[in-house]
């Protein structure tokens, strides 16, 4: 009961937030024989195995479409037939996510809601905080196959760096073809691990294998690590991803060329001074006396 | 000696405490176990409620509305701000902070502050710079020049904790003024200055000295450890800053934190202009080179700036060798909430609520049931553009940490259907 005791039993207790890419556009685009069902089959093995690994541990489930996003399981709140009310719920979803979405998704593959997942799972792991001092350590395990939606760019930075304030690490398990930049980025800053399997026929293994250790364990593996995240920016006007630009002092807006007014906040720039003139000869004058 | 009377006037301890500690003293010396309980004062957390048992104080409702005052204050309107700040802190260390009015005394309650607002300043400002100067022995030195590292700056501070002699308000004011005449002309000027002691040991008219800071446009703001000073309100009106004077060591830290996110932009202060910035890559891992910030070989990491190829440890930074300013994509980013804020929510009474179809029997965001245990609806908010419903704890957490709202994100804005339709 004391302060000495109070740390031991939660290091290894975890609480997990899954995110689920529930993009129809997306399952129907993965043109090998891994489906969607496939799929779940994988990820319920995989959250079993987690409830298994300490009976304090607990899972939340959250489903991000295309038009929404909802939690669709939580292991302390139902604790029998576990795989049954996910199904349930799950099914639910993904019938409301498509009754709600519009035929507009002309071009490609829409995004999923990624930011508005990400903002739902860190408002939980808010939430076991709060609970008090005894709480098990929070994961965000994204499993993501839908490429990043541009708008959602400054959300998900957001959320991103909410994440790192309170030192939850983020997880991404990306299943599509390609890389996720925005993954990639929440990773490498939240300090979680990024992972893009090769053989999706033994996902179950690549989630039990990397994702499944709590947090204390991990320092004492090898895990996969980052292959190099790109931190350059790409400009406003022409959307090229530049070594050196210019950026506007009042809004930050990132420009490829020097302009005389910035296209988004309006402002018309100063005269000359291109370079930052500050200059590393600095005069140091004593204080008058 | 004048000073030290009015402090212990001023300030003063609750005067049960004081007879409650004389009893103690009685005894001698306490306990260990005794003297947290003094320190942290838990009793002055409780209240007696009406059928006279002991409760904590609910602080929930009143830590609402005191997050809801500020946000108010903060996004009234969409207005522009400073992002790029170049800040000097000025600590007063002069004898005055030796007083033992703040636990352990006002200096190391002050360091310990600053050192909080030091890494949320960076946090919120990636851009920005700060420095320090400390006020002692009736002169002003600059502790650490304008830079962008957090850990460099708490380094020095905390390695030079020692006060004496007078602080001069002038020098201080003198110096910060010449060294940020140096910056360029799009940042921010701005001072924040702990000042704890209770007069100005001046050589000249400081009186030129502040209309010198109006003209240079610099931003003075002043929080006061022990009384209010009459020049350093004048010095806040006259330069458009803040003034504060602290109460307690839980109202301090409210104060210095209150600077930390960009304060409303005054148009004329500061020249918009554009910055040239590169944008480094990591250099990949196992590469051996020398850094130019430490001048030592490092295996791995780093980042080569674009323009001269030198090797910097860390972003944001300067690039030692050409000068140009080195950013990521991500400490833009940042800033972009300052920039596109969510709108404030709105309360929703239980009344309302009854009769409202909107009858959503958890949080939106964490789930929390918002019913009591007497199936009362508890307190909650609602988004003006999603109309989901939110707990207290959520709305805070949302406008102070996430800045993005779950329930806006979490629904498509090209959909035009209404998201609570069941």
């Amino acid at each position: 009961m004391t302060s000495v005791s109070s740390k031991l039993p939660t290091d290894d207790v975890s609480l997990l937030v899954v995110i689920i890419d529930t993009n129809p556009l997306f399952w129907t685009t993965l043109n090998s024989n891994f489906g969607f069902s496939e799929f779940l089959s994988h990820v319920l093995s995989f959250l079993n195995s987690i409830l298994l690994l300490n009976q304090l541990n607990q899972v939340v489930v959250i489903a991000t479409g295309i038009s929404w996003c909802d939690y669709v399981y939580d292991s302390s709140t139902c604790v029998s037939k576990r795989a049954e009310t996910l199904l349930d719920k799950l099914e639910e979803f993904v019938e409301k996510d498509e009754s709600l979405s519009t035929e507009d998704s002309a071009d490609g593959v829409a995004p999923s809601l990624l930011s508005g997942s990400l903002s739902m799972a860190l408002c939980y792991i808010q939430r076991v905080f709060r609970s008090g001092s005894l709480h098990p350590q929070p994961r965000i395990l994204c499993l993501h196959g839908s490429p990043d939606g541009p708008g959602q760019y400054v959300s998900v930075m957001n959320a991103i760096f909410s994440a790192q304030r309170s030192m939850v690490p983020i997880d991404s398990c990306v299943i599509g073809a390609q890389h996720s930049a925005f993954l990639q980025q929440a990773s490498y800053i939240t300090g979680g691990v990024y992972m893009k399997p090769e053989h999706f026929d033994g996902l179950f293994q690549y989630l039990s294998t990397v994702f499944a250790t709590d947090l204390h364990s991990r320092s004492f593996l090898q895990l996969p690590k980052p292959v190099g995240v790109d931190f350059r920016a790409s400009c406003f006007c022409h959307k090229n991803t530049i070594n050196t630009g210019y950026i506007c002092s009042v809004c930050l807006s990132i420009f490829c060329k020097h302009q005389k007014k910035c296209s988004t906040c309006g402002s018309i720039f100063g005269q000359a001074q291109l370079q930052d003139s500050s200059t590393p000869d600095k005069k140091r004058k004593t204080p008058s006396q | 000696m004048l000073q030290k009377d009015i402090n212990g006037g001023g300030r003063g301890f609750n005067r049960d405490e004081e007879e409650e500690e004389d009893e103690e003293g009685n005894r001698g010396d306490r306990d260990a176990w005794e003297r947290t309980y003094t320190d942290e004062r838990s009793w002055e957390a409780l209240q007696e409620d009406e059928s006279g048992l002991l409760r904590p104080i609910d602080n929930k409702a009143l830590h609402h509305a005191q997050y809801r005052r500020r946000l108010r204050t903060a996004s009234a309107v969409r207005i522009q701000k400073g992002l790029i700040r170049y800040l000097y802190v000025i600590l007063d260390f002069s004898r005055a902070a030796t007083e033992m009015d703040y636990k352990p005394s006002r200096m190391a309650v002050m360091a310990k502050q600053v050192e909080a607002f030091i890494r949320e300043f960076f946090d919120q400002n990636p851009l920005s710079q700060i420095g320090l100067v400390i006020l002692k022995d009736g002169v002003a030195h600059c502790l650490t020049d304008l830079a962008g590292s957090p850990e460099a700056h708490i380094r020095a501070l905390m390695g030079k904790l020692e006060c004496s002699g007078d602080a001069s308000l002038q020098n201080g004011l003198d110096l910060v003024n010449e060294l940020l005449n140096q910056i360029p002309s799009y940042g921010h000027r701005e001072v924040l200055i702990l000042y704890s002691a209770l007069c100005t040991c001046d050589p000249g008219d400081i009186m030129e000295t502040i209309q010198k800071c109006k003209k240079s446009k610099i931003r003075c703001s002043v929080i006061g450890i022990s009384a209010e000073l009459y020049i350093c309100k004048y010095l806040c009106q006259e330069t458009g800053g803040l003034y504060y004077v602290a109460l307690d060591e839980l109202h301090l830290k409210e104060l210095v934190l209150e600077h930390a996110p960009p304060p409303p932009a005054i148009a004329e202060f500061a020249i918009s202009n554009l910055i040239k910035m590169g944008f480094p890559q990591r250099a990949a891992e196992g590469v051996v080179s020398i850094c130019s910030c430490h001048k030592e070989a490092k295996v791995g990491g780093g980042y080569t700036c674009p323009r001269c190829k030198a090797r910097v440890c860390e972003l944001p930074t300067e690039c030692r060798i050409c000068g140009l300013t080195l950013v990521s994509s991500p400490h833009l980013a940042r800033s972009y909430h300052h920039l596109f804020p969510i709108t404030p929510f709105n309360d929703l009474s239980p009344s309302v609520l009854r009769y409202s179809q909107n009858s959503a029997k958890n949080c939106f965001g964490c789930q929390q049931s918002l019913q009591n245990p007497g199936n009362q609806r508890v307190s909650c908010v609602t988004c003006p553009n999603c109309k989901h419903i939110f707990c207290l704890d959520c709305d805070i957490y949302i406008h102070e940490s996430l800045h993005n709202c779950p329930g806006c994100e979490s629904f498509k804005h090209s959909t035009n259907a209404v998201p609570m339709e069941e």
